[in-house]
């Protein structure tokens, strides 16, 4: 079983964990002026939303060129924003989009990611 | 529940990638204990594959991640009264899931509850992850065509359906929609890595904005009503109010 791999992982942890680090060792953060706590609150919504659009709506095609994308992975993720945010329950917004994924790709509605 | 899904699906998926590039089981193992990380996993994967550099990988890997530098500070003022080697362990379990979960479980008690954050972190998040990335690369092969299976929607999905448990008001909307907006920009002009971190960035500016007082907030954070709507079972508002930082018993957020 190959293990040439492994030092890769490790080299990944080294530069991975820093960034997660700095900010939770840092003493001067509990420190900072309100503004600046308000502006950290809002960075979750932000980063979470920009996760969820990148992911579907920028392809990145195998020479590292990223274009536009327009899919039903949109009416997926619109679903399971609605549903979650209607019910509060996360589980079922994953189950619908998946289910919307499913359908439309095995109805041949949607293409089929390579 | 759905996060620990997500995890699964997502990480069954990246099981089945690393597979297909030639990783080992035990390779795939190391990538998700020390790296812990999906988005750089998948994108590794990928790298490798195409024979990337070492250098280049790891570089690349760095970029992706720096957006944990937000999360870490974001909850560095809720975690500064828990010991320095607690904070220092929390760090590497810090992932988008694990920060969502915290974050808004902390706002919602007013608090933080660092049980909560062990829970998410690695129930919900690390064993089921590692677990199924393991049963990807083993099992994968049996599994024809994921992509019919719509597996690779789960990412998406599960961080759309955390950021709602965020919006509590008009500012985290608007810091989310220009987060959303401004982070597809930056990706389809440089990286999707980039236009993440810029789209984290200058969101919560454009949030900040909105004055405070027309935030129009529709489930104050930190109060008791809240928390009994969404904190996780067991917990109450009630306790410690005064841990929580930037505000005063007295003065709720």
């Amino acid at each position: 079983m190959s293990t040439d791999l492994i030092p890769l992982a490790f080299l990944m942890f080294l530069v991975t964990y820093p960034s997660r680090a700095l900010g939770l060792l840092t003493p001067w953060l509990d420190r900072l002026p309100r503004v600046g706590f308000e502006y950290l609150q809002l960075v979750g919504p932000a980063i979470l939303a920009a996760l969820a659009a990148v992911s579907v709506m920028v392809i990145v095609s195998d020479d590292g060129t990223p274009s536009f994308h327009i899919g039903v992975e949109w009416i997926a993720v619109l679903a399971c924003l609605a549903v979650t945010a209607w019910r509060r329950n996360l589980l079922l917004g994953l189950i619908v989009a998946v289910a919307i994924v499913v359908i439309a790709r095995n109805l041949g509605l949607a293409e089929i990611p390579t | 529940m759905g996060i620990a899904v997500s995890a699964i699906g997502f990480g069954f998926v990246y099981g089945l990638s690393a597979r297909e590039a030639g990783f080992s089981p035990i390779e795939v193992l190391a990538m998700s204990v020390l790296v812990f990380g999906g988005a750089s996993q998948f994108a590794a994967v990928g790298y490798v594959a195409s024979g990337l550099a070492w250098p280049g990988i790891v570089l690349l890997t760095a970029l992706l991640n720096a957006r944990h530098l937000l999360y870490s500070a974001a909850l560095a003022p809720w975690l500064s009264k828990v010991a320095f080697g607690r904070r220092a362990v929390m760090a590497h379990l810090l992932t988008d899931e694990a920060f969502a979960i915290s974050i808004g479980h902390f706002r919602r008690l007013g608090y933080a509850d660092t049980w909560g954050y062990w829970m998410g972190a690695i129930v919900s998040t690390f064993i089921p992850w590692t677990l199924a990335t393991l049963a990807g690369v083993i099992l994968g092969g049996q599994i024809p065509d994921p992509a019919r299976l719509g597996i690779d929607i789960i990412f998406p999905a599960a961080m759309i359906g955390l950021s709602v448990g965020l919006l509590t008001g008009r500012r985290e909307v608007v810091a989310a929609i220009v987060g959303a907006g401004v982070g597809v920009a930056v990706a389809l002009l440089t990286s999707p890595a980039v236009g993440i971190i810029v789209g984290g960035l200058v969101g919560p500016a454009v949030g900040l904005a909105v004055p405070a007082r027309s935030s129009h907030e529709t489930a104050p954070l930190g109060t008791t009503a809240s928390a009994q709507a969404f904190g996780m079972p067991g917990t109450h508002a009630e306790q410690r109010v005064d841990e929580r930082p930037g505000a005063s018993a007295e003065e709720p957020r």
